[in-house]
């Protein structure tokens, strides 16, 4: 694990075994992620992105599935860790938010009273009291109105982006130092979704709070993401800083990906760029590099699997799984007028 | 030049009524989705309807095919009213107005094949059976991008995007003159969306449809839509050419639904960001 790392994944295996085989949902997946730092993994159904997030808080564990590698928490190794060592992980060290906020929360209980044992689970000495006045207060910073009034409301009384944010005060309330944010805005409107992105951004700033964000949705990455990692069928095709990703994508993917994004700022095209074909089933994996058969620009080195690896001589922190020549791919990638800034970084 | 509009909606009143009392049901107040709409659509175009969830879009459409009741208002198709009519005056029109549903996995009988599901309008309808049928099924299977030995799988065994053009391929079996597709692209994974648009514009194209284009992607219904109308609180709040709304917004709404889209693009996005922050 470099220095400086909060959580580091190494070589991160996931499978589970099925009646069709063997399904490699991740396959060897490795990041660092730092104090501060948001750390954005985009990906489609199936790309294996969270069941990355899950694994790394032991929600994978089963008989039928096969975990290998390492994920490190400061020095703490999280895949061997006890269960009871990991519930301690769990919301202390690591909060999580999930997708749907309708069906994280118990709807028969009260939403404070879910933050208050959220809290009293972890910290025994806090009383009934004070842990309702913590949870007002975690309320408050997250933008609930009347904070004071509200922590007695029930969950369906909660608007979708309150909940939202209730959800991420309550994966706060023991002040976490990673937060692993599963598709936070998906079942959001726009607006909602802006605030809370918006929230998102100022804890991470003033609190430091090191974020994982899984998302499908480029345009929440933009706004909010200092590194990315692009996942398909399991493995990391691409991955860099945000200005790597968005002004000098290496893999073909990633081109399908920013390609396919409609854009209010620009003129629109007359037809919307687009990967054809579908995904391959994990259960069986076209040999070499998994997006071979939608690639137009395959050749016959593809049957090989190319190492994710630096192959830009002047961005070490830039890797990609493709064998095309990097000098060659800068014309290759043109996508088509008004489509994304494909210019280099400034 | 002024066509005359496929479909004419006028001052689209739906209200839902609250009911309060356990043996009596006594009516307390109503919920006001759609209050007072009007919009036209000429033949052939697009016109998109966006807002945010809970904006009236989806009940406008529902009640523009008549499959709710509106509380007033009147909806003229090809110049003539059908708000009011009966369910036996309506079953001819019902095949000229066909519907795409949002979710691919709700919106197909997941015990009837492909074949049967897309063939059902046409057997319905008597427009063909036996082997004129399956001759038909093949044919828009293949329009849909799908391949004619689909015909006797299940539902369960095709992928989202795939599904939807099963939906697609059901809609257009009648050769419909209006489609109305409620958010079609919204459960598709992104690589699959662009697919699924590209296919609804040439099926456009090729079959002379009008669509009402319902999401809240503004930027798939920009790219779909000659004309836009924005719905707030059950009204439209600003209509005009795709390109008009989105780049000279006029209402505040609008504005505010615009500035929250994300700009897939990380200097602009900074950019705008430290504008907002400037402004306060």
């Amino acid at each position: 694990m470099s220095p400086g790392a909060l959580l580091s994944a190494r070589d991160l295996r996931v499978g589970f075994t099925t009646e069709g085989g063997l399904l490699q949902a991740v396959d060897g997946v490795s990041f660092d992620l730092t104090a501060g730092e948001v750390l954005a993994i985009v990906g489609e159904s199936g790309s294996g992105k969270s069941v990355t997030a899950q694994t790394i808080l032991g929600l994978t564990r089963s008989p039928n599935a096969e975990i290998g590698g390492s994920v490190k928490l400061g020095e703490v190794e999280l895949l061997d860790a006890s269960d009871s060592a990991l519930r301690k992980v769990r919301g202390e060290r690591i909060g999580m938010v999930f997708q749907d906020p309708m069906t994280s929360f118990n709807p028969v209980y009260r939403l404070g009273s879910q933050i208050v044992e959220a809290i009293r689970a972890h910290r025994g000495d806090v009383s009934k009291a004070e842990g309702r006045a913590r949870a007002v207060e975690l309320l408050d910073s997250v933008g609930i109105p009347d904070a004071e009034r509200r922590v007695d409301d029930y969950p369906h009384e909660f608007s979708g982006g309150m909940r939202q944010r209730a959800m991420i005060a309550m994966a706060l309330a023991l002040e976490p130092e990673v937060l692993i944010a599963d598709e936070p805005t998906t079942a959001l409107d726009v607006t909602i979704q802006a605030q809370v992105l918006r929230l998102l951004e100022k804890l991470n700033r003033e609190r430091g709070v090191a974020t994982i964000l899984i998302t499908h949705d480029l345009g929440v990455v933009a706004e909010v993401a200092d590194r990315v990692m692009v996942m398909y069928a399991g493995r990391v095709v691409e991955e860099g800083t945000l200005d790597e990703i968005f002004y000098d994508p290496q893999h073909p993917y990633t081109w399908g990906l920013l390609g396919s994004l409609t854009r209010l700022d620009r003129p629109r095209p007359k037809r919307l760029p687009q990967i054809s074909g579908a995904p391959p089933s994990l259960l069986s994996l076209p040999r070499g590099c998994s997006f071979r058969p939608r690639c137009p620009h395959e050749f016959a080195k593809c049957e090989e699997l190319p190492a994710l690896e630096a192959r830009l001589p002047d961005s070490p922190s830039h890797c990609d799984r493709c064998w095309l020549d990097p000098e060659g791919k800068r014309e290759k990638r043109q996508v088509g007028d008004g489509q994304i800034g494909l210019e280099a970084p400034a | 030049m002024t066509a005359e509009p496929l479909i004419e909606v006028t001052d689209l009143v739906k209200h839902f009524p609250i009911k309060e009392g356990l043996l009596i049901d006594r009516e307390v107040d109503q919920v006001r989705a759609v209050d007072g709409v009007s919009f036209s659509v000429p033949r052939g175009q697009t016109l998109g309807l966006v807002g945010e969830s809970g904006s009236g879009k989806s009940t406008v459409c529902r009640v523009m095919l008549q499959l709710l009741r509106p509380t007033s208002g009147s909806v003229r198709f090809e110049g003539e009213e059908i708000a009011g009519l009966s369910r036996r005056q309506l079953q001819p029109l019902r095949r000229e107005m066909q519907m795409i549903f949002q979710d691919p996995y709700a919106s197909l009988n997941p015990r009837k094949r492909v074949g049967q599901i897309v063939g059902d309008p046409l057997k319905l309808q008597g427009v063909a059976s036996g082997s004129e049928l399956r001759r038909q099924v093949r044919e828009l299977l293949d329009r849909v991008g799908l391949s004619p030995e689909h015909y006797d799988r299940y539902p369960h065994e095709f992928s989202g995007g795939q599904r939807q053009r099963i939906g697609i391929a059901r809609a257009i079996a009648l050769k419909p003159k209006l489609v109305v597709a409620d958010e079609p692209v919204s459960a598709l994974d992104v690589s699959i969306q662009a697919q699924i648009v590209n296919l609804l514009d040439d099926l456009q194209d090729e079959l002379g449809l009008t669509y009402v284009f319902v999401a809240h992607d503004i930027g798939v219904v920009r790219h779909i839509s000659d004309r836009i109308a924005v719905m707030h609180h059950g009204k439209i709040v600003e209509q005009g050419s795709a390109d008009q709304v989105c780049e000279h917004p006029g209402d505040d709404y609008t504005k505010k639904l615009l500035a929250a889209v994300p700009v897939p693009d990380p200097r602009e996005s900074r950019a705008r960001r430290e504008r907002a922050g400037a402004a306060g």
